[in-house]
């Protein structure tokens, strides 16, 4: 990118800095919204740029501020800054170096919405970078841009930071409304949405960090302007975390529909001498596996085109896997990461994620039979859609996908197999 | 009498004033790492405390300790080397660095060495995927990254803890 719209630190260091911040016409567009702007004027705008959140599932933006329910008060915003899916790094950077810019988005949201009081929920492991954020919004205070009666205006708004404590479940946003509430990280069945019944029972709208870090460009420039990047249905740009055997791992904000290729092996600097990509996972170790076949390669990442090679985009976590990499290996480590974050409130999640553990535990130590292959398969199988969140379903993508599409990983690993009988296992 | 609430009365107003009125409760993580800096753990009376300070139970709060990782109701090590072996780092060598920094210090991912100043856990990814092989220290009040690691560099920071300690 010649220009970035996220990751500005990286054309101008000193954006970190609130001096530095404001001259590049910082808050400027926070003004304006507060003063001259109604709310849903800036909900239009950003409904308008195409903006679709960048947290995984890509749901438009604006559209979801504007179900906010209008009968209900008060309205609450709450950041998802829980950033704990394995490969996902970009809302660290975001806040740690570009923190000005991610906090007008939020008061930007705020205002949009009617909420006077924001709450940033950072996974607990982001413990420094919360108290740097308690010193950003310390300071805005003190400059007038966040408090009461804002410009002179009847508007006010304060924002809070609150950390979690280590559970991966709580980047959903329902656990991570809970948590915020102080009970256990646990997804609530939804609907209810949001918008309607959110933090503290009031309509609240979640989003993640990058999503609202492209809305102070967005009001500043015009939704025409936004349009200018990316693809129809997939505007903008996005921030690539880019990880595994790959040359230059680190994030990188590229349009949106760039193909796997540019950012692989242009950016990213391609492998290792002597080694081949074997597979890639586009949405860290929630996504299924990729065959990294030219066709893959070439394919744009974008909300439509990842799922025609077989996976979905989500938060745009590249993890790249080498000729080097087992399957087995490999699921061993999704599975374990799964199993130990299922949070316990469904059958299906809880006990299918712990004996896909023990199975793939088995595979890959050798000591397994293809029957095993097949029962992991089937135990993954039940768990699909039959869960209260998606963690369940995440559990199963690299299990299913690497058994259909890498099949020989398992045959070699499991030499002495049975007759490959067909087990039928219910949950 | 709040042991907690003597201690830190100013910092728990403060913590409680950034949720409604209403809502005390959502102050129980907040409060929690309050209650863990002492000693690197949350006491059966720091749960009694903050379930007085809220109005919840006590087990309330002992199931928020039990549900989250951050907390511990046991003391360990003074420091926590959090190592991230979950797939992106185990991609970029985090095992291999897992096991050489439990083989120096003589400890098994979970243990505490005998001097009681480190305690080595395996975690799950730290949202710093690219700078592997990295590990967090938890320590009883706070929470740092150190990310671009080798078994050298670990080792001389834990070197660096054992003279403190050593020294008073
Ligand atoms: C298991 C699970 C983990 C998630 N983790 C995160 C996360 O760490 N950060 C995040 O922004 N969204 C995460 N999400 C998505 C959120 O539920 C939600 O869709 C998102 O925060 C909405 O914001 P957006 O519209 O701006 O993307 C997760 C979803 C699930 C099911
Ligand atoms: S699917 Fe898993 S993580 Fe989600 S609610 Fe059920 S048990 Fe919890
Ligand atoms: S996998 Fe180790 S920090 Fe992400």
């Amino acid at each position: 990118m010649a220009e970035h719209i996220l990751l500005r630190h990286r054309d101008n260091k000193e954006i970190s800095k609130l001096p530095t911040y404001r001259k590049g016409s910082g808050f400027s567009a926070f003004e304006r919204a507060v003063t001259k702007l109604n709310p849903e004027e800036v909900t239009d705008i950003v409904f308008d740029s195409g903006l679709r959140g960048r947290g995984g599932a890509g749901f438009p933006t604006g559209l979801k501020w504007r179900f906010m329910d209008k009968n209900n008060w008060p309205h609450y915003v709450a950041v998802n800054a829980d950033e704990s899916e394995p490969g996902t790094f970009k809302d660290r950077e975001l806040m740690e170096s570009n923190p000005y810019q991610f906090l007008e988005g939020v008061m930007l949201c705020a205002y949009a919405v009617g909420c006077n009081d924001a709450y940033i929920y950072l996974r607990g492991e982001f413990w420094d970078l919360a108290h740097e954020l308690d010193k950003h919004i310390t300071k805005l205070h003190k400059e007038k841009l966040l408090g009461d009666q804002l410009f002179g205006t009847e508007y006010s708004l304060r924002i809070h930071t609150h950390l979690g404590a280590g559970a991966y479940i709580c980047g959903e946003e329902t656990a991570m409304l809970e948590s915020l509430e102080g009970k256990l990280g646990q997804p609530r069945l939804r609907p209810p949405f949001p918008p309607s019944f959110g933090l503290f029972g009031k309509p609240t709208v979640v989003n993640n960090v990058e999503t609202l870090a492209n809305v102070p460009l967005i009001l500043e420039k015009g939704a025409k302007w936004y349009r200018g990047f990316g693809t129809e249905k997939s505007p903008g740009t996005k921030i690539f975390s880019l990880s595994g055997n790959v040359m230059k791992p680190g994030n990188y904000e590229l349009p949106l529909g760039t193909t796997f290729r540019e950012l692989i092996f242009e950016h990213g600097g391609g492998l290792r001498e002597g080694r081949s990509i074997k597979a890639i996972m586009p949405a860290g170790a929630s996504s299924s596996l990729i065959v990294a076949n030219d066709v893959a390669l070439d394919t744009q990442m974008d909300y439509e085109n990842v799922p025609n090679v077989g996976a979905m985009l989500g938060s745009a976590s590249i993890i790249v896997i080498d000729d080097s990499v087992s399957m087995d290996w490999l699921i061993n480590k999704t599975v374990h990461f799964f199993e130990h974050e299922s949070c316990g409130k469904c059958t299906p999640c809880r006990e299918g994620t712990y004996w896909m553990k023990n199975i793939t535990e088995r595979i890959h130590h050798g000591e397994a039979v293809w029957d095993d292959v097949l029962l992991l398969n089937d135990v993954a199988t039940n768990i699909k859609g039959k869960c209260l969140c998606a963690l369940g379903d995440f559990a199963t993508e690299a299990v299913t996908s690497s058994i259909e599409r890498f099949r020989e990983d398992f045959e070699t690993r499991v030499p002495q197999s049975r007759p490959k009988t067909e087990v039928k296992l219910s949950l | 009498m709040n042991h907690l609430r003597d201690q830190y009365g100013k910092e728990i107003e403060d913590v409680l004033a950034r949720y409604p009125e209403t809502q005390k409760r959502a102050a129980v993580m907040p409060l929690l790492y309050i209650a863990q800096r002492e000693d690197g753990y949350v006491s059966t009376q720091d749960m009694d405390d903050i379930a007085e300070l809220l109005a919840i139970s006590t087990t309330d709060v002992a199931s928020i300790v039990g549900f989250y990782t951050l907390y511990h109701d046991e003391q360990a090590g003074r420091y926590r080397i959090q190592v991230c072996n979950d797939l992106p780092c185990a991609l970029r060598g985090a095992d291999d660095f897992l096991d050489g920094l439990c083989d120096h210090l003589g400890v098994k991912p979970g243990e505490t060495t005998p001097d009681g100043v480190v305690t080595v856990e395996a975690v799950m990814c730290l949202a710093a995927c690219d700078k592997a092989p990295m590990f967090q220290v938890q320590s009883y009040d706070g929470i740092a990254y150190h990310e671009v690691q080798t078994v050298k560099s670990a080792v001389k920071l834990v070197d660096g803890w054992r003279k403190e300690k050593a020294s008073g």
